[in-house]
């Protein structure tokens, strides 16, 4: 193994290199789908520069997608450093803006900080619930937790057009079947500087401490042991069903409040407009992020400013909205057979003394 | 729906079962395969819904449904050797890529699919089984589309191939014990990747009778997780392709509730009842599951074992 301040170098330059090179395959790849149909790679990269990165209309606009998916990609991340392969974030986000919602209206008259962190606790237990649930099958029940989780997401989605359909509609919203606003007061503004909602914020800062708490806590070592081997680590005396379960709370609980965020920051109230697919581009995230929580920060803005950059594609080259979920796929399948050249490449092996 | 009343509710139910399973049984015959074989493909999903996109282009573009049938197979083969062929580079994990390709491949449909969400394609034709009563309910819901009988043909032959074939014992052994297979001299990858390459080829079959024959259109809504769901169906089925069809008309019916008790004046709750396929494959597996022992008939090799 590497050992030493270059071994590590060599490492970091490893974990680096490599998902670029398999981002910059896709590109060419795509760009190859792109010349087979007539149409120019170049000006396709160029209208998703411009869409996602080129003024500050755009970089706004890229942002704010980031926001959720920063979010939701953590919901991914979390239960994978035990092992747990978790791809229900839609579920647990749409629950969450539900919750958040819910609650925002009957706190209506509150005083609006209190409104805000309430919301922000509705939606984070909302999502908390909803994947410690199927981290609690898997461990005490030993279903498989993706399957489980996905299912339990199409559940969540039906139970949610329930209510927004049914009991919680409100009788004001015609067109769009939407729960009763929470009022401009208990909006959550933007932040300082910037164009951009607090649902940023809270992503960085979400981040933030799932690092510290991965790689700097007893209980991160704790939860890597578990990933690494269940069994090993129940011999040690570990409690691996709470650690498990911990890493599933802690998950479900970004993506609620992903929810919160698109409600409280964006919509008003809980809509279908909630059911954008963020959870399953989260998972894209977490995967390009090699499941590395400061890393998901700057791939969600990538992952972001692709999608921000959908309606340039369509106004411009008259290519479908679904072309950047084609370039998404893309990158997707070849980050994973990317996994395959790990230690293999010979300028990134420590050379032996 | 008058002279039957209630009645009606178990005949559509019964009706329902038969049109929805089909798409489930091919879906769930296909990953049967492959997870015999030792893998499990998640992204079938994607497939399925490429396979409904190229099922209705082509029936639309040459006249005829059953070349759309065929090309949606096609496409589905391409789709599923891919997922083979990545799997087999080392360290790479099938469930992890299974999942990639449920967004390529679904990705891949809308966008190859655009242009054909507005057109009419020719679809599949039904046969009439029921004419020997007077209910038009009764004849409804045994209107029987040929890819269903096939589907049971498929079932019939597969679980006799399993058992009975030189064929079916390479397949069991390569699932059970690549050591042992290695031992014998077979090829363990390329005896997977054949066998995701049918499992993806009977998705995508799977997936245009979606859009040819029930519900007979393409939009980009038109799968609502009948391939995830065949894979749980599956390890219900205890990897067995006789249980496939019996759990395919289960979860069939089970999808088909909602629309009856709809037809009979009951409305409320149209999206719950809606969710029921999805809450009868958690139930069912959380009752089969254990977290103590692997399931009874589970390929030793398969990744969700371990």
């Amino acid at each position: 193994m590497a050992s030493g301040p270059s071994g590590r170098l060599r490492q970091s330059a490893e974990a680096l290199a490599i998902p670029v090179g398999a981002l910059g395959a896709a590109m060419v790849v795509f760009g190859l789908v792109m010349a087979a149909l007539g149409r120019s790679p170049l000006e396709v990269y160029e209208l998703i520069y411009q869409g996602a990165f080129a003024s500050a209309f755009s970089w706004q606009n890229t942002l704010t997608r980031a926001a959720p998916l920063i979010l939701t990609a953590l919901c991914v991340a979390l239960p994978a450093q035990a092992g747990l392969m978790v791809i229900g974030g839609e579920g647990a986000l749409v629950l969450g803006g539900l919750a958040a919602a819910v609650v925002g209206h009957l706190l209506g008259g509150a005083p609006p900080l209190g409104v805000k962190l309430a919301m922000a606790l509705a939606g984070m237990l909302a999502g908390a619930v909803w994947i410690a649930l199927a981290g609690a099958l898997r461990q005490y029940r030993g279903v498989n937790e993706t399957i489980s989780s996905l299912l339990l997401g199409y559940i969540a989605i039906a139970v949610f057009n329930h209510l927004v359909e049914g009991p919680l509609r409100d009788p004001a919203s015609l067109n769009k079947p939407s729960t009763t606003p929470i009022g401009d007061a208990s909006m959550v503004g933007t932040l300082p500087g910037l164009d951009v909602h607090w649902g940023l914020g809270f992503g960085l800062v979400f981040c933030l401490v799932t690092y510290v708490l991965v790689k700097h806590t007893t209980y991160g070592f704790a939860l890597r042991i578990v990933g690494g081997n269940a069994r090993a680590a129940r011999l040690a005396g570990l409690p691996v069903g709470a650690i498990v379960l911990g890493a599933c709370v802690l998950g479900g609980a970004a993506a609620g409040l992903a929810g919160m965020v698109e409600v409280a920051a964006v919509h008003g109230s809980a809509n279908a407009s909630l059911i954008a697919g963020y959870g399953y581009a989260g998972i894209l995230v977490a995967f390009i992020a090699r499941q590395n929580p400061l890393a998901i920060v700057p791939v969600a803005v990538l992952v972001g400013g692709i999608s921000a950059s959908g309606g340039m594609l369509q106004r411009r080259l008259d290519l479908p909205d679904a072309t950047v979920l084609v370039l998404q796929g893309i990158a997707f399948m070849l980050i994973l057979a990317s996994e395959t050249v790990y230690g293999r490449l010979k300028i990134f092996r420590p050379e032996r003394a | 729906m008058t002279e039957l009343g209630w009645w009606g509710v178990p005949i559509a139910v019964l009706g329902g079962a038969v049109r929805v399973s089909t798409p489930f049984l091919f879906v769930s015959l296909g990953e049967c395969i492959t997870e015999k074989s030792g893998r499990i493909n998640l992204g079938l999903e994607g497939i399925l819904v490429m396979g409904a996109m190229s099922g209705y282009a082509l029936s639309y573009l040459t006249g005829n449904p059953w070349l759309g049938v065929l090309g949606a197979g096609a496409a589905g083969l391409v789709l599923g050797l891919l997922h083979g062929l990545v799997c087999n580079l080392p360290r790479v994990n099938d469930i992890a890529v299974g999942i990639g390709l449920m967004l390529f491949g679904t990705g891949l449909a809308f966008f190859l699919g655009k242009p054909y969400v507005q057109p009419k394609a020719p679809t599949l034709p039904a046969m009439p089984l029921g004419g020997w009563s007077a209910s038009p309910q009764v004849q409804a819901a045994l209107e029987v589309n040929p890819l269903f009988l096939i589907g049971i043909g498929l079932a019939v032959a597969l679980s006799w191939a399993f058992r009975n074939t030189r064929w079916g014992l390479i397949v069991r052994m390569v699932g059970d014990s690549s050591d042992a297979a290695r031992a014998m001299g077979y090829a363990v990858p390329r005896m997977r990747t054949l066998c995701t390459g049918v499992g993806g080829f009977l998705a995508g079959v799977g997936g245009s009778f979606l859009s040819l024959y029930y519900p007979g259109s393409w939009s980009e809504g038109l799968s609502s997780g009948q391939g995830l769901m065949a894979v749980a169906l599956v390890i219900f089925a205890r990897w067995n392709p006789m249980h496939c069809f019996y759990a395919a008309l289960l979860f069939g019916g089970a999808g088909a509730v909602g629309p009856a008790l709809q037809s009979v004046g009951i409305t409320s709750g149209y999206y719950l009842f809606n969710a029921a396929p999805y809450v009868v494959t958690l139930g069912i597996m959380i009752a089969t599951c254990s977290p103590r022992r692997t399931l009874a008939g589970a390929p030793g090799e398969l990744s969700i074992n371990r």
